[in-house]
């Protein structure tokens, strides 16, 4: 006699220790295996593209260091970006290179956080995360030397940054760089060639180029996939057209892929951050801008290359302080469109790993 | 029973001692009484102390693993509570029974009630029989290990109980892994110690660390104690085959729901089975209490220590591996494996036997090392963890969840 | 670097696939007739020369008199990018036809258009709420929507 059985749906979050903050999802098993998926999000929306409307400029930079708190500099840049390119200012030279070298600090302390979780998520208990924890603690204390905060920055100004860097800093950074190289060694060398980190992430949740493009993704999720799309080549802002650095693309784009894509770009990052400090230049670090910004009537679009994906601020102004309309285009919230696509099929194990190889942040998926 | 030597220690001088003068002093102290009631005094004055020494001990297990796994990880571990933070357990142990005890209303009360206690009471009944020093043994029964085997396999009806009482359904997925799971490792388990059996020609656990006496059994048993101590960790649900709980899964599985004691007497039940194995394995494989100078008592725990810190090692470095490459792993990998070693220490004992040697040689064990050497190089090019395939086709997605016809319902209100 | 492709020559083109798809065109400005707009992702999407492939982004902007519905396209192809917009008029009932059919990836962003600002996505095959509550009552980036706050 064939014994019945029936589906059951599990709420795997919102609170979950895999879910990387209050994300939840509604899953479909047959018995481990998932049927169906449906992510359920909004339990950190804040409103704050409502608020903004409320807000000057400058008070933004505030609301944009909560949207992806791993890297808040990177949606500061994002909107600084986007501002300036309503205005048609640029800030000067080397208010870009210090924006960059943060830019890229923040990618790395991202990554560290992402890698970390993923390995997190596949059972490594705590050990990896702690390691990964150790060297985004350096950069932390690199970033409250510059600017007294170690999660919302708001470092960033329209048309250069708040200060210059303090004294001490480009000694610790220098520090900072000659000893990175050597702890991603230890990382490659613990976790490359693991047998079972590869036995449960290669060939599990491969994404094709087709399906990713068309899902939107983007960021070190796309590049897994074999795109080679990165703003910092494909439409340089800042300074990154004059700096010499790869961007690494996945073969199959499978999770494993999508795990090597973060480790390589943790020393691109580094190689960027060796440059900049090289070609350094010394003067103002901020344009003279009225308090209150009026910009022209119009919109306009910018966007940046932030550690999760193309980060994207849309802004409508009708020539009054606080902008009309501030749309927020998040890397992690469009990147969680393929997941059901990623995930149906596989078992709930694979589940928790898809999910972070993806790299999402809540606050950025809610706004 | 074999004499302990010629020069026995003050501590075994001791037990030796000790043993008959307390029950000549019980009976005294009794006056009239009966002998057997001496007796009866004695055995359970003895478990007494047998069975909670470990209970009293395991705190000490959780602080040894909390701080070498503190260390893997670049941590402090625990350092407030008393020196060295020694006495965490014991704030723990207090935190945890003045916690409020809830039971879910939805779940089965009497056996999710019960279910601690099945899963703690067979971890500790394994105690009595292992030989901590010379004839310190509570109970030195002849069948020690089979009886050891059948004793822990309890423990999996428990995690099932309680799995599936709670009513939960993340219990229920670490219910049903625990069943598929802990069963498929009990075969390699038994069948790895079928080689330290043979060679000692008995199950009884004290005349096995006696026929260790001149060579400790890991060196003849290379494959047993790999696939034993594989087994074991399986069977304690640690990392790499943490299902059970699996943490970032199954946010703690079968346990889930309990809380308070309940939720403790299942993490004592755990390390009180870590210690046990770590006792059994250093007794089997490690010439137990047997070294030189010390008591034997401070040989097991030396040996004990090492053990539970490799234990820890171990879950400190590796990831998780997925439902089926854990039941592959048993099938395919380590009962093959523990076959064959069968095989080879049957013939090597019935060498011994034609040959007439009092001894098992010990020239064995350099053939044993190459024997599985070889045998474990072959296995493992042989196994291949699977690739993960999709299970169900993507045109059967989206056919469950149904869509809520919001847009249509703003479009009907606006008509 | 991205080129931008002036906005006169898009719209050209698209009316030269799709007559009277184009509702006005200028220098910063490409307004597509909001019935026609499915037939224009797919043309621009597959049209050669265009062969947008990535939406990078949909964004709505509320107006009062109308709901703006703007389309950011990327060619990853090319590196090529375009600004798309199109206009609802409606307040009750604002449609958009949706392009999901066309780019997967504005799925979530067209649930999210229509959960903050109310804007229907006709042929949306889950057009719910996405951030809010399912029975909450309004779409709070709406110009005209009063935030009551509880005092």
């Amino acid at each position: 006699m064939p014994i019945k059985t029936s589906p059951i749906i599990v709420n795997i979050g919102p609170h979950h220790p895999s879910t990387h903050g209050v994300f939840r999802m509604r899953v479909m098993f047959d018995g481990e295996n998932i049927i169906d998926l449906e992510p359920v999000f909004g339990y950190l929306h804040r409103g704050t593209e409502k608020l903004a409307e409320e807000r000057t400029y400058a008070q933004i930079i505030t609301l944009t260091d909560r949207l992806d708190y791993l890297a808040s500099m990177s949606n500061n840049l994002a909107y600084v970006v986007s501002v300036e390119k309503l205005l048609g200012v640029k800030a000067p030279e080397r208010a870009m290179y210090i924006r960059v070298i943060m830019a890229e600090l923040m990618r790395i302390a991202s990554h560290l956080i992402g890698l970390g979780s993923f390995l997190n998520d596949l059972g490594a208990l705590a050990t990896p995360w702690m390691y990964m924890f150790r060297e985004r603690e350096k950069i932390l204390d690199l970033c409250e030397m510059v600017c007294g905060a170690r999660i919302t920055y708001s470092y960033m100004r329209v048309g250069g940054v708040s200060m210059d860097l303090p004294p001490e800093f480009m000694g610790a950074l220098r520090q900072f760089c000659d000893d990175f190289p050597h702890r991603i060694d230890e990382y490659e060398k613990l976790l490359r060639e693991n047998e079972i980190l590869i036995s449960r992430t290669k060939g599990v949740a491969v994404l094709s180029a087709e399906t990713a493009k068309n899902n939107s993704l983007s960021g070190p999720v796309l590049r897994a996939s074999g795109v080679n799309w990165d703003l910092r080549k494909s439409d340089p802002y800042e300074i990154y057209d004059r700096l010499d650095f790869e961007v690494p693309i996945g073969q199959t784009g499978d999770t494993y892929d999508r795990f090597l894509v973060r480790l390589e770009e943790l020393r691109q990052s580094l190689k960027i951050i060796n440059q900049c400090v090289k070609d350094m230049p010394i003067g103002e670090t901020r344009l003279k801008l009225p308090a209150l910004i009026r910009p022209p009537k119009g919109d306009a679009y910018g966007h940046v290359e932030a550690p999760k994906g193309e980060l994207g601020f849309y802004i409508v102004s009708d020539g009054t302080i606080a902008p009309y309309r501030l749309k927020i285009r998040a890397p992690s919230f469009i990147n969680l469109t393929a997941l059901r696509e990623m995930t149906v099929g596989y078992k709930l194990a694979d589940l928790i790993v898809v999910f972070g190889s993806i790299d999402v942040n809540m606050g950025e998926v809610d706004r | 029973m074999s004499p302990t030597g010629p020069n026995p220690n003050w501590f075994e001088r001791w037990v030796l001692d000790f043993i008959p003068s307390t029950a000549n002093a019980l009976k005294d102290l009794l006056g009239h009484g009966p002998d057997w009631l001496a007796y009866i005094l004695f055995a359970l004055i003895g478990g007494f102390i047998v069975v909670n020494l470990p209970a009293l001990l395991t705190p000490l297990f959780i602080w040894i693993e909390r701080k070498v796994l503190a260390r893997v990880q670049h941590r402090v571990g625990p350092n407030r509570v008393g020196p060295f933070g020694l006495l965490q357990g014991v704030a723990d142990a207090v935190k945890l029974m003045t916690k409020e005890d809830l039971v879910p209303d939805s779940a089965d009360k009497l056996v999710f009630n019960l279910a601690p206690l099945m899963a703690a009471i067979p971890v500790f009944l394994v105690f009595p029989v292992i030989p901590y020093s010379a004839r310190a043994t509570l109970a030195d029964l002849n069948l020690g290990l089979l009886y050891i085997i059948s004793i822990t396999s309890v423990t999996e009806v428990a995690i099932f109980a309680a799995g599936w009482s709670s009513n939960n359904k993340y219990a229920l997925f670490g219910a049903m892994r625990a069943v598929a799971m802990l069963i498929s490792y009990e075969i390699p388990l038994a069948l790895s110690l079928m080689g330290v059996v043979l060679i000692a020609g008995t199950m009884q656990l004290s005349v096995i660390v006696d026929t260790q006496r001149y060579m400790p059994m890991i060196l003849l048993q290379p494959i047993g104690f790999i696939v034993f101590v594989t087994a074991v960790s399986a069977e304690l649900n640690r990392t790499p085959f943490d299902l059970l709980e699996a943490e970032s899964e199954l946010t703690t599985g079968y346990h889930v729901e309990y809380s308070g004691m309940k939720w403790g007497v299942f993490m004592l039940a755990e390390y009180a089975a870590a210690f046990a194995y770590s006792l059994l394995i250093a007794t089997l494989f490690f010439s137990g209490w047997k070294g030189p100078l010390l008591p034997g008592f401070v040989w097991l725990a030396i040996k004990v220590f090492f053990i539970w810190c490799v234990f820890i090692w171990i879950r400190g470095t590796f990831p998780r591996l997925r439902v089926d490459q854990v039941m592959a792993f048993s099938w395919k990998f380590l009962v093959p494996l523990s076959l064959m070693n069968v095989l080879v220490t049957a013939v090597e004992v019935n060498i011994q036997a034609n040959q007439g040697w009092e001894f098992f040689p010990m020239w064995f064990a350099p053939i044993n090392l190459v024997i599985a050497v070889v045998l474990i190089v072959i296995m493992s090019k042989l196994f291949k963890f699977e690739g993960q395939t999709r299970q169900v086709l993507p045109s059967r997605m989206g056919t469950i969840i149904p869509v809520t016809q919001a847009a249509e319902r703003a479009a009907s209100k606006a008509k | 670097m991205t080129r931008e492709l002036g906005f006169q020559d898009v719209a050209a083109a698209i009316e030269r696939a799709l007559p009277g798809a184009v509702v006005q065109s200028s220098a910063n400005l490409v307004l597509v007739d909001s019935d026609k707009m499915a037939a224009v992702a797919k043309f621009l999407r597959e049209a050669p020369g265009m062969e947008f492939d990535f939406l990078t982004s949909v964004s709505a902007v509320d107006y009062l008199d109308y709901f703006e519905v703007v389309y950011h396209l990327l060619s990853i192809k090319n590196n090529e990018s375009t600004v798309i917009k199109t206009r609802a008029y409606s307040r009750d009932y604002p449609a958009v036809p949706s392009v999901v059919n066309v780019w997967q990836g504005a799925d979530f962003q067209e649930r999210e258009i229509f959960d903050l600002m109310g804007v229907i996505f006709t042929g949306h095959p889950n057009l719910k709420r996405i951030m809010l509550w399912e029975g909450f009552e309004g779409h709070p980036l709406r110009k005209d929507y009063i935030v009551v706050t509880p005092s």
